[in-house]
């Protein structure tokens, strides 16, 4: 179905969520590369050596959660923009998502969210955007939202602030 | 006549990796593009990009190419630059007709590395002349080289690594992609640019196509229709999208004209992208001295068009008498990466072409 439509289903991106729930207590780094390309920056970019790609940078990437610090440094170096940052923070999903869009939401901004067909399923708010230099113009959008929607949320909404 | 030692043709990333080799063994290179600045298709790459470190991953295109180009700049007159340079002709005895703002001239090269890069293809439908139908690569130009608008509401025709990235930068520039076709059953380039600009909300519909555009002076709408599994189109599919611009990115064509009037063999391979200079392991053709490299050979990447550029440039570098002993084990390991970057599924095309061509090792 990815393969027509580019949306990943439940089955499929789930997978790539720890088992244990209670991992993501702390903040991880999830994912969502589904096919081989040749491709390792996730794997280059960490400081905690937890993705591990190989010497064939054809294979997928494989992350060890237990070494994963939720820095968030792959998910502004992965040029498929593939990767998100979450955690549960007592009632609320904490995300981090890359976005490349200018301008940038605001801190404290209600942005919407959507599910990976584009469809806008909830709102958050802006925790912070974290936009270094370093980051090369790949900034994370930091958000909260009800923590039903740690699994589907996908990204936010292009906002359309005046600049 | 002009004598030079070596003359490249084409400046993207293929042709400065070739540079970079010859320039660093000692040798005298004139480099020659026909546009304003050197990069190729670099200049218009404002994504990240893929692959691994040693091609530069995670940088964004343009970056790559200020990094391959400030390279060059340490070898003063040992490199001439000509832009705004078209090549125009090339004859046996390697002699390379040029014309710069009107003037011709001509050159007399040693050896010669052609690394022309390729042309974008297009389809047939109905009013496919209209103005505001746009091959990808001209809407990149007008974007993110000129700054501007090819229009505000956009198809995508074509699903490859072009197509899906093209969509992502016109809506970084505030433009409206009302959906993607792709003729084909599924999704043909990296399902991470798919999915990027699929939960942006584009629409990516597989088996259908552009039946015809519609307007009059200008592109005003444009049906589409779904395809059967031969690729014809279904009677009572269509339906109409309010467009004004649409996007071809149907696929690259090796630009090897050039090539032909020297008189070196070309072959047809599909799956390198139609007509290909034959080439041995050296990237040298059936014409002594003249050697091609990146998606003039087969369409790839620019990471496949570098690395094979500094194999060029060295093999060029050794057949002028150049000793490159010292350069064994580089040559060595540029074959390893290649061998690396043709090795995974999406490269299964490309290897296909290879094999044909008996070069797989
Ligand atoms: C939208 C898009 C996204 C891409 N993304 C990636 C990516 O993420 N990673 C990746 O590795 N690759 C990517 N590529 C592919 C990459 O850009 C090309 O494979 C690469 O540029 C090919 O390099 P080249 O040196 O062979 O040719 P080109 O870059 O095409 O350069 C050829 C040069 O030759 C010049 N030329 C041609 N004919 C003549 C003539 N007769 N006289 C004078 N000059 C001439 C042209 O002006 C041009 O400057 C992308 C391409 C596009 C279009
Ligand atoms: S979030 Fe940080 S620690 Fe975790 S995988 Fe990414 S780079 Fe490594
Ligand atoms: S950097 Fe991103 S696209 Fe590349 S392999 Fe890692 S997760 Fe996949």
């Amino acid at each position: 179905m990815i393969d027509k439509t580019g949306i990943a289903i439940k089955a499929l991106f789930e997978k790539e969520f720890p088992e244990n729930e209670e991992t993501l207590n702390r903040p991880k780094a999830i994912i969502e590369c589904y096919k081989e390309i040749p491709c390792n920056p996730c794997e280059t970019s960490c400081p905690f050596d937890a993705i591990t790609i190989g010497e064939d940078i054809n294979k997928r990437p494989d992350i060890d959660f237990d070494k994963c610090t939720g820095c968030g440094i792959c998910a502004y170096s992965c040029p498929g923009l593939a990767i998100s940052i979450r955690q549960f923070k007592e009632d609320n999903a904490e995300l981090k998502f890359p976005y490349e869009f200018s301008p940038r939401p605001r801190t404290g901004q209600t942005v919407n969210v959507v599910d990976r067909s584009g469809e806008v399923i909830t709102t958050g708010e802006v925790i912070n955007v974290i936009d270094k230099s370093k980051q090369n113009k790949t900034a994370l959008v930091h958000i909260t939202v009800d923590k039903a929607y740690m699994y589907d949320a996908a990204a936010i909404e292009v906002v359309k602030n005046e600049s | 006549m002009k004598q030079r030692e070596v003359v490249i043709i084409g400046a993207g990333p293929g042709g400065l990796c070739a540079a970079q080799k010859l320039l660093e063994g000692g040798a005298k290179v004139c480099l020659i593009d026909r546009n304003a600045s050197l990069g190729g298709q670099l200049i218009k790459q404002t994504h990240k990009f893929f692959g691994s470190e040693k091609q530069y991953a995670s940088k964004r295109g343009i970056d790559i190419m200020e990094i391959l180009i400030s390279s060059l700049t340490q070898y003063g007159d040992q490199l001439e630059i000509m832009t705004e340079t078209s090549v125009v002709g090339m004859y046996s005895d390697k002699v390379i007709a040029c014309v710069k703002k009107d003037k011709f001239f001509k050159i007399q090269a040693q050896s010669i590395i052609l690394a022309t890069g390729a042309s974008e293809k297009s389809i047939p439908f109905e009013n496919n002349d209209l103005p505001g139908v746009y091959a990808a690569g001209a809407v990149q130009t007008l974007m993110n080289e000129y700054g501007v608008k090819p229009g505000d509401n956009v198809l995508m025709v074509g699903s490859g690594n072009i197509g899906l990235i093209v969509s992502y930068q016109l809506m970084q520039a505030g433009i409206n992609v009302k959906a993607l076709v792709e003729a084909a059953p599924s999704i043909s380039g990296y399902l991470v640019h798919a999915s990027k600009i699929r939960r942006l909300g584009v629409d990516i519909l597989t088996n259908t196509s552009v039946k015809r555009a519609i307007g009059s002076e200008q592109v005003k709408q444009v049906e589409i229709w779904d395809l059967d599994p031969t690729w014809q189109g279904i009677e009572g599919s269509e339906r109409i999208l309010d467009v004004d611009t649409i996007c071809i990115s149907v696929g690259l064509a090796p630009l090897t004209e050039l090539l032909q009037q020297l008189g070196a063999e070309v072959r047809y391979i599909k799956e390198l992208g139609g007509n290909v200079p034959v080439i041995d392991k050296r990237y040298e053709t059936t014409v002594k001295g003249v050697y091609a490299c990146g998606d003039v050979v087969g369409i790839e990447e620019a990471s496949s068009a570098m690395v094979e550029g500094k194999i060029t440039g060295l093999n060029a570098l050794e057949d002028l008498g150049y000793d490159i002993r010292a350069s064994r084990l580089e040559m060595k390991a540029l074959h390893e990466e290649l061998k690396f970057l043709r090795d995974g599924p999406h490269a299964a095309k490309v290897r296909a072409g290879y094999l044909k061509r008996g070069m797989l090792t």
